[in-house]
């Protein structure tokens, strides 16, 4: 058998930081190479390299025992080398055939697009892979599962061989990611050789023939699937051992915090996003919310926090209604927010780490005295939180910028948790974080739990989900599915209830 | 990777990003004047007579500044010595406007808004002050002159404040806006200057102001050194105070830099909006008030030598930092002043000054041009938010 790609002694160094350092990568062909690292561990500066995005310092990369240069992504598909990016390089607007020729636009006499051309490809492709689509649908039409088939016709439209499959799973409903796993083995089957980036155990030990693991920019090793654990593969990732099972006992509930009765929200654009919601959150308890990205939460959360206005419904917090609230009367009456999006809402990432630490409580004391802050509170307040919540950064003075995602959401913790607060609404709170910092904000929610705070947690991992909840809610196209006893709910049962169809009651039994 | 990827201490670090900071714009300057070099040796002229004049324009010739010196210490005759600082005192009294119009803009850039009104707001300030300057009679110099200042910062204000709300209420685009209330002022001065506000005689000018309202001048005529400048110094540190130092300053950059997240925290948009665009209304204002009150004394058409087109040129240049502002407002003030003894010495045409301003600007929006020419290593910077897209 032969290696299809082969990187040798590849290293990158950026100002003041090694991202990747003498790594060694090997493809085999027909086989699928799991990449597996913390965030930051140098995964993406490595498949940038790859395609040609960086220039590396040192090292080469092979493409079936020849040696090649890597000027740029048109290199990069000249050698058959594909990427579908974590996040879709997709014009909503567009349909799929336009999509997939965009940039290589093949004409009719020189002037007219041939568009019938494309589409009569993507219908071979679609057949020969079992990659379901619709040449002439619209993306934005489009579930993200059907989406991300798209993005990967449009890699074998450009005949690619090599595939790069980046974070391929992180928008999909466990029902999706099987359909994922499917298209993967046929594709297989047919010859391409697959590197799948991820950051999910489970999923690698269920697909890859090898996995080759990084940290801190440098190979820690490889493992045959075989052998590996999901309890070895993190603490080679994490380089300790981690616990991925958070420890909890049961909930001492109490009174109810947040009671929400037939809620309806629209977003943005004016579309009904969450219609006739109705749920409590108790004192010491925590309400998992799952549900695929895009069925309400978001909007969900909004409305909660104020972000967004109620159409009809009520929410009462405290006994209190909410209606006409401004965000700032939400947060004053003690709710703590760890938004969806921490780069657009939770962090203002030009600014240093000790505003962000303060960015709701400015005009308070002892940030503020009258109009004018108090810088001496302000940096004490930072250093204090910055030790307590172990925020990995040089100083207090840097942007939040640049730090990483993780120790991005652990300013905000430290900084939501660092007020009294009755309610906790945590939306998405480890997307994208390493191993060592879900375990760390995990133990983190569960603790205000325990000290008696009513916690919402929104996810679309149902593990996070199953991991934290005292009780689990599944949201469907805007309404909620069911609400389950997390100990008696099982991934099946979620999963379909995420996929919209109803449980019936043999399901409910087992 | 990150976590390595600053430098460990603080103090290098905040040292070493002033001196970037403070790099490109001064490797910008240089380049442009280079750059205008070699337009002039094309225009057939001679550069070291160009730049000779052009420095002895704004800085004063150091001959004279001698001979001025020897004269006053010799004899105690100041004539000499003011004639020497009278070209660095122009410079001087050129930079004020730019000063506060700088400020306008840079004050809405912090709060990612486009000030491109300031020309209009520095017009109806200019009449603002104008007006009361001339027209309340029989208030001591105490009470008249800081009427006439805010008759002027309160009517740019207002000029500034009504694109903001109209942004902040319908979602108008501020471009737009100040733009329209620019010809709005244009057109408005034109008829107020023809009719209600013109003083006798044919040229379509206000009446002077009275005594009590014009900034306190330093020295005798010609010298038109005046309070303004230290004004327009004492109101930049306010705004920086204001900007970095207060909770609304910090509201202010926060809805700029990042407004999901400001109305995350609690703030109010629509109110930051509209503060901003009064109070950046209100600057631009001043830049008229002290124009009119320390300079010219009066308003006249074509007032303005389109000082709040420029103020946007400076406040890039500048960073939208008060102190930026600041020294970019001195460079703009030099090289104006100088400009005018270049053409009048050199004979080269003052529009060489406007392309080596140019320059200057595309440097200051481009800096990857000077960092390449330069080989500076680029540090990692946040993307600068002017102004966000239409229609948000």
């Amino acid at each position: 058998m032969t290696n299809v790609l082969e990187l040798r002694g590849i290293t990158k160094r950026f100002p003041g930081v090694i991202a990747n350092e003498n790594v060694d990568i090997t493809l085999r062909e027909g086989k699928i190479l799991a990449l597996l690292g913390e965030n930051g561990a140098g995964k993406t500066t490595l498949m940038n390299i790859l395609y040609g995005l960086y220039k590396p310092d040192e090292g080469h990369i092979s493409v079936r025992g020849k040696q090649v240069e890597i000027h740029g992504p048109n290199d990069a598909i000249a050698q058959g080398i594909g990427m579908v990016h974590q996040h879709f390089m997709l014009v909503p607007v567009m349909t799929v055939t336009e999509n997939v020729m965009l940039g290589i636009e093949p004409t009719k006499n020189g002037l007219f697009l041939d568009k019938e051309k494309v589409a009569k490809r993507i219908r071979e492709i679609s057949d020969q892979y079992g990659l379901e689509v619709d040449p002439h649908a619209y993306i934005k039409d489009l579930p993200v599962g059907i989406q991300q088939r798209v993005e990967i016709i449009k890699v074998l439209y450009r005949q690619a061989d090599i595939l790069i499959l980046d974070e391929p799973t992180a928008v999909l409903t466990p029902q999706e990611v099987e359909g994922l796993f499917k298209i993967i083995d046929t594709l297989i089957k047919s010859g391409k050789s697959i590197i799948f980036i991820t950051h999910k155990l489970k999923e690698v030990l269920a697909v890859a023939d090898d996995i080759t693991v990084l940290r801190l920019g440098k190979v820690v090793g490889s493992i045959d699937p075989k052998e590996a654990t999901t309890e070895i593969l993190a603490s080679m990732m994490v380089g300790r051992d981690v616990s991925l099972v958070v420890e909890k006992q049961p909930a001492k509930t109490g009174e109810p915090v947040l009671v929400v009765e037939n809620l309806l929200v629209r977003d943005e654009r004016q579309h009904v996003t969450v219609r006739g919601v109705s749920f409590e959150v108790r004192k010491g308890e925590v309400l998992g919310v799952a549900g695929v990205q895009g069925n309400g939460q978001t909007e969900l959360v909004y409305a909660l926090t104020g972000l967004l206005p109620l159409e009809d419904g009520t929410i009462r917090l405290l006994g209190e209604p909410i209606r006409h609230t401004t965000p700032r009367e939400i947060l004053e009456r003690g709710v703590a927010h760890i938004p969806e999006d921490r780069q657009r809402h939770g962090l203002i990432l030009s600014f240093p780490i000790h505003d962000n630490m303060m960015l709701c409580t400015y005009y308070k004391n002892p940030f503020a005295k009258g109009i004018s802050l108090q810088e001496k509170s302000i940096f004490s307040n930072a250093e204090e939180l910055v030790k307590q919540y172990d925020v990995r950064t040089p100083n207090i003075y840097v942007n939040a910028g640049t730090l990483s995602g993780g120790n991005q959401q652990k300013v905000i913790v430290a900084r939501e948790f660092s007020r009294p607060i009755e309610l906790l609404i945590a939306s998405q709170p480890t997307r994208g974080l390493d191993v060592g910092s879900i375990e760390y904000i995990h133990k983190q929610i569960i603790k205000k739990r325990d000290e008696g705070a009513g916690v919402l947690v929104v996810s679309s991992e149902l593990d996070e989900i199953l991991a934290l909840s005292d009780r689990i809610a599944v949201m469907y196209k805007g309404q909620i599915m069911d609400i389950l006893d997390a100990d008696k709910a099982s991934k099946e049962q979620l999963g379909l209830l995420m996929a919209g169809v109803q449980l019936s009651d043999k399901q409910k039994m087992k | 990777m990150s976590e390595t990827a600053t430098p460990s201490k603080t103090q290098t670090s905040k040292r070493s990003s002033l001196g970037q900071e403070l790099l490109v714009p001064a490797l910008a300057v240089v380049t442009g004047l280079i750059i205008g070099a070699i337009v002039i040796v094309a225009s057939g002229a001679n550069v070291f007579d160009a730049y000779g004049a052009l420095f002895t324009g704004s800085f004063g010739s150091p001959v004279r500044l001698i001979e001025g010196l020897q004269v006053f210490f010799s004899t105690g005759e100041t004539s000499e010595l003011l004639r020497a600082i009278y070209p660095f005192t122009e410079s001087l009294v050129t930079a004020t406007p730019y000063i506060f119009a700088g400020l306008s803009v840079a004050l809405g850039f912090r709060a990612g808004l486009f000030n491109i009104g300031a020309e209009g707001q520095f017009f109806i300030g200019a009449l603002c002050s104008a007006f009361v300057g001339y027209s309340v009679k029989g208030l001591p110099m105490i009470i008249h002159l800081p009427l006439a200042i805010l008759a002027g910062a309160l009517g740019g204000a207002i000029w500034g404040m009504i694109p903001g709300y109209l942004k902040a209420k319908f979602g108008a685009h501020e471009v737009v806006n100040t733009i329209m209330m620019n010809w709005i002022a244009f057109r408005l001065s034109d008829w107020l200057l023809n009719g209600p506000m013109k003083a006798s005689g044919f040229r379509p000018v206000t009446p002077n102001v009275l005594p009590t309202a014009e900034l306190p001048r330093f020295f005798d005529d010609p010298l038109r050194f005046n309070l303004g400048f230290f004004l327009a110094l004492a109101v930049a540190y306010l705004v920086y105070w204001f900007l970095f130092k207060t909770t609304t300053g910090f509201e202010v950059r926060s809805v700029g830099a990042n407004p999901d997240a400001a109305k995350y925290a609690g703030m109010s948009i629509v109110k930051n909006l509209v503060l901003v665009m009064a109070l950046a209304g209100g600057l631009a204002g001043m830049a008229g008030s002290a124009q009119v009150l320390g300079v010219d004394h009066w308003v006249g058409q074509g007032f303005s030598a389109g000082y709040g087109f420029d103020a946007i040129a400076l406040a890039l240049l500048g960073k939208s930092h008060p102190f930026g502002v600041v020294l970019s407002a001195l460079l703009f003030g030099f090289l104006r002043s100088g400009a005018t003894n270049m053409q009048s010495r050199a004979g080269i045409p003052i529009d060489i000054i406007s392309i080596i301003q140019g320059l200057v600007i595309v440097f200051i929006a481009a800096p990857a041009i000077i960092r390449w020419i330069y080989r500076i290593r680029s540090i990692k910077t946040e993307e600068t938010v002017l102004t966000r897209g239409w229609g948000k």
